[in-house]
């Protein structure tokens, strides 16, 4: 190898890299496409977990929007105040607080206590139980516990304790992204600050749920003679809570012969 | 026009770059995980790869070859991939949006992507014309698409198995990408005869 090789790579290597960097240098000026500064700001403002709770596909889709005005200044729930309060700030619009929620998994029926049809054995996932006559278990609207919740979500707020999910709403952004992924849809979204919550999904009358589980709401309305403020009803023989009314007294919790009126100090309610 | 033929059906399956070649395998683990998003990276491939091909193909023969360069042909080639793709990513965001916003996250990805600058290496190597290149180019990288498809549908599948603790995620998806290169080295009793 002469002098010449090396001369005659340096140039043109130089030259490649001249050509390829000013061109690229140039494409950026003419392909610039305009962004509007404050989706880049608004992306930075969210918490980045790209949950989908806000109904689009993640945090860049849910600024654009917001930019746009597609969405409210508060549409992220998984935020809450902090996140709506810096969106607002950057849209220059009056501040909304969104109504923070939180999952709470509707079913008491742990291991031993809702009875079981037959043993699963399959792909731990609730979705393929549900296919082997509607899950393991008999009661047809409890949880499942196989953790399909669990894996939805980005939050790391859920895990499955004695056979049923449970929610740990300190972690809990009410982003409602687990309630979706329920194929037995006994996940609800209830007020943050709410201490109580009916841990049943059973829509059958008393006499069946007794037959399959030890722990199932029976309809048999104590809970609503018990209530001063009007609060708690028997529907489709379930009893459901008017959290607009409810002012936590606990007298329900303490009439309740199946012991399902949770309260959020309840052992049950706590993640392990 | 039978050996530009014979070229696609040997890259696409006798000699797939994903399991006869081995190259590729950081996207193929990486973006396997859901069939349509497999999909995705392998267009993406398909459009860098054929583009990359007929562009390494002139640099080498209008520049590397008179200048007795060829020594240099990978460094030139990583370079003129990389601002390739730059260029690509920078012209669909502003003219095909549409088609920014399916390809767009996998772009960056390919950039250094060994698929890529080994179809350059080897069609070099293979001593292809112009042509052939970019006939080489397109069909290995519709052999790395049909690879990762694959590999995807049966991830999707062992993702809701219960495999043994030890062999959760990535080794048992090891394992599967194994069993898959066996099964298309089988096309390799194939003699094509070039």
């Amino acid at each position: 190898m002469d002098l010449s090789n090396i001369i005659w790579a340096f140039v043109w290597f130089t030259a490649l890299g001249v050509v390829l960097g000013a061109v690229l240098a140039l494409a950026s000026k003419i392909f610039a496409v305009k962004v509007d500064p404050r989706v880049e700001a608004i992306v930075d403002a969210l918490p980045a977990a790209n949950c989908g709770g806000c109904g689009y596909t993640g945090c860049a889709a849910l600024a654009e929007a917001i930019a746009r005005g597609d969405a409210a200044v508060n549409a992220c729930t998984a935020g809450g105040v902090e996140t709506a309060k810096a969106i607002a700030d950057i849209m220059g619009l009056p501040v909304v607080a969104p109504n923070r929620m939180r999952a709470q998994v509707m079913c008491s029926g742990t291991h031993g206590k809702a009875k079981l049809k037959y043993k699963y054995d399959g792909p731990a996932d609730c979705n393929a139980a549900m296919r082997l006559a509607g899950g393991d278990k008999l009661c047809p609207n409890g949880c499942i516990g196989h953790g399909t919740c669990v894996a939805a979500c980005k939050f790391n707020a859920i895990e499955i304790k004695d056979d049923i999910a449970v929610v740990d709403y300190n972690r809990c952004t009410g982003c409602g992204v687990c309630v979706q992924s329920c194929p037995k849809k006994v996940i609800k979204l209830i007020p943050y600050e709410s201490d109580h919550w009916v841990s049943c999904n059973s829509l059958d009358n008393g006499k069946t749920t007794r037959s399959y589980c030890d722990v199932g709401c029976i309809a048999c309305r104590l809970c609503e003679k018990a209530c001063e403020y009007d609060a708690i009803h028997v529907k489709d023989n379930l009893a459901e809570i008017d959290y607009s009314k409810c002012t936590s007294c606990g007298k329900c919790v303490l009439k309740c012969p199946r012991k399902i009126i949770l309260h959020s100090r309840d052992p049950r309610a706590k993640t392990a | 026009m039978t050996e530009i033929l014979l070229i696609m059906f040997t890259a696409v399956l006798v000699e797939n770059f994903v399991f006869t070649r081995f190259l590729g395998i950081c996207p193929f683990l990486g973006v396997s995980e859901k069939p349509d998003t497999a999909l995705g990276m392998g267009f993406a491939v398909v459009f860098v790869m054929t583009l990359a091909s007929a562009a390494t193909n002139l640099i080498y023969n209008l520049i590397l070859v008179p200048f007795e360069l060829k020594y240099l042909k990978t460094i030139a080639f990583i370079l003129v991939i990389a601002s390739l793709v730059q260029l690509i990513e920078m012209f669909l965001r502003k003219y095909v949006p549409a088609l920014y916003g399916a390809l767009g996250i996998y772009l960056p990805l390919i950039t250094t992507n060994c698929a890529v600058l080994g179809a350059a290496l080897l069609s070099v190597e293979s001593d292809y014309n112009f042509i052939k290149s970019v006939a080489f180019g397109f069909s290995a990288a519709v052999g790395f698409t049909l690879a990762i498809v694959i590999f995807a549908g049966v991830r999707e599948r062992v993702a809701v198995a219960n495999p043994p603790r030890s062999f959760e995620g990535i080794p048992i998806a090891l394992v599967t990408a194994g069993l898959i290169a066996m099964a298309f080295s089988g096309f390799s009793s194939i003699n094509l005869g070039i």
